[in-house]
């Protein structure tokens, strides 16, 4: 037990480092992933095709190897970022396309009618996208979306891997500690985890019903 | 798929609008390409010599990618393997009518669900020596994965099983089958037949997930690319620090491409059959908790 007090700031700040790591990720997801969905329903092919690439590459790409290339790949073309940064980036980016995917389903799942409804009063394309299609994709896209935020929060683990010290990284770090001692790290890391995504997913829960349209 | 409904059939001016909008969005994704390959070009990283290392037998560089190839597809194969069995075990134990199974077997399911899939490996890698088991790099990561991908494969199958309609059951029990033999006959096949996609796109996502491998230290294919740097930027400098990176990266993408162009293949085949038609249209049952957040592919 002594080993965790002592250990306790530690543990404290590996935590708010994946809370802010998750945060700042989620937001750049959030924003780029949207901005992909917008590209993927528009007319302009080239941006199409541009969004439809970038998911289908990220899609199919591992967390890893896009930290990897972030990491170690950008500096050989003269970009260096920060451990940080370049979690923020990797998680961010590589979310984006999963967050791209949730919308599209989203703005799918908006009955045709809306959108005809909308051409036919005269909105332009942005204009239902913004005020008639998106509003009601964001609210079918709660669960998904919610879904997709849990799965990025147990992501950032990863930037263990990549000297970012976060809550993961407590493991090797401690590792010399006897069998017990890291064990609680173990569990605190655990408990950690779950301090994040539980409040999120009983919020995900209360939105989803708050705010589902009934159809 | 494109929801052609949010814009009309352009008239003379939109096509015109969309004429300009095409042109400026073309120029744009050529910018960026034009910008990477400057980038590149400025740093001599498109010299054909500095890429022929990958191809060149005499550099020993394929043989060693195509070796890290084979670690990584043979650790995520005995997991894939190892992880649908235990799913389906687990899958059929949460559905038992005994309380004193399907409470242990959900919360073990639950547990591995909510756990990142990285913190698994490192407790099976740093905390379990302290007990005296020691795991081979091999072998935490194999376990880490099948631990993980078991519990959520055993979701997607309940969900599979939940979604077969009532009726092929009571029919089962009625013609006289077992409690057993209803399961193993007539429930679980059509759930994994109906699941078949989900459950390729999981696996896809465990071949993606054995690129932790590298945080460990098993020898797959980025760790692989790392070493290899390491030894020729001694001698090279960094001359092929990039294109191994590159060549490491694309054999991942590429194997996830092909695997998951057969998911989308197994789907379009179902969906044609849909003979398989006792089953209900249920996505994952509403209960499978948020907490998890994996039915995405992430």
């Amino acid at each position: 037990m002594q080993f965790f007090i002592d250990n306790f700031p530690l543990l404290r700040d590996a935590f708010l480092t994946t809370l802010s790591l998750s945060l700042l990720s989620g937001l750049l997801a959030l924003v780029l992933g949207t901005l992909l969905a917008a590209m993927r329903v528009s007319p302009i092919v080239p941006l199409r095709g541009l969004a439809t690439f970038y998911v289908e590459t990220f899609r199919n790409t591992p967390l890893t190897v896009v930290f990897f290339f972030i990491i170690f790949g950008l500096p050989q073309i003269d970009f260096v970022v920060g451990f940080f940064t370049g979690a923020v980036l990797s998680v961010g980016l590589y979310t984006a396309a999963f967050v791209a995917e949730a919308l599209r389903s989203g703005i799918n799942a908006v009955g045709p009618g809306q959108a005809e409804a909308a051409r036919a009063l005269g909105l332009t394309f942005g204009q239902s996208l913004r005020e008639i299609v998106l509003p009601q994709a964001f609210r079918t896209v709660v669960p998904p979306l919610g879904n997709v935020w849990i799965a990025m929060v147990k992501n950032t683990s990863i930037a263990a891997g990549f000297a970012t010290t976060e809550l993961a990284a407590m493991l090797p770090r401690l590792s010399n500690a006897n069998a017990g001692e890291l064990t609680l790290i173990l569990l605190a890391v655990v408990v950690g985890y779950m301090f994040i995504t539980v409040p999120s997913a009983y919020a995900i829960h209360r939105t989803e019903r708050r705010v589902a349209i009934l159809r | 798929m494109t929801t052609p409904v949010l814009f009309d059939i352009p008239g003379p001016r939109a096509r015109t609008r969309i004429r300009i909008a095409t042109i400026v969005g073309a120029l744009v994704v050529l910018a960026i390409v034009a910008f990477v390959l400057v980038r590149l070009g400025g740093n001599g990283q498109l010299e054909g010599q500095r890429w022929a290392v990958l191809f060149d037998p005499n550099s020993n560089v394929p043989q060693r990618l195509i070796e890290a190839l084979g670690r990584t597809l043979r650790v995520a194969l005995v997991a894939m393997v190892v992880a649908t069995v235990l799913g389906l075990l687990l899958a059929v134990a949460r559905l038992s009518d005994r309380r004193w199974v399907r409470l242990p077997v959900a919360t073990v399911i639950e547990f591995f669900r909510a756990i990142p899939l990285l913190v698994v490996i490192f407790a099976l890698y740093f905390v379990l020596p302290g007990f005296g088991v020691r795991l081979s790099t091999y072998a935490a990561l194999a376990t880490g994965l099948v631990l993980y991908n078991m519990a959520v494969i055993a979701e997607i199958v309940r969900a599979g099983i939940l979604s077969v309609d009532r009726g092929q059951r009571d029919a089962a029990f009625a013609v006289g089958m077992r409690k057993s033999q209803v399961m193993s006959l007539v429930l679980l096949p059509q759930a994994v037949r109906r699941m078949l996609p989900i459950l390729i796109a999981q696996l896809v996502v465990l071949l993606k997930d054995s690129s932790l491998g590298f945080i460990i230290g098993y020898f797959e294919l980025l760790r692989q690319a790392r070493s290899l740097v390491e030894y020729f930027t001694p001698r090279y400098g960094n001359d092929y620090t990039f294109q191994l990176y590159v060549a490491a990266g694309l054999m991942y993408i590429i194997v996830n491409v092909l695997l998951s162009q057969l998911a989308k293949y197994v789907e379009r085949r179902t969906r044609r059959n849909a003979k398989a038609a006792g089953t209900t249209e249920v996505a994952l049952p509403a209960d499978t908790p948020a907490l998890t957040g994996n039915n995405s592919g992430l």
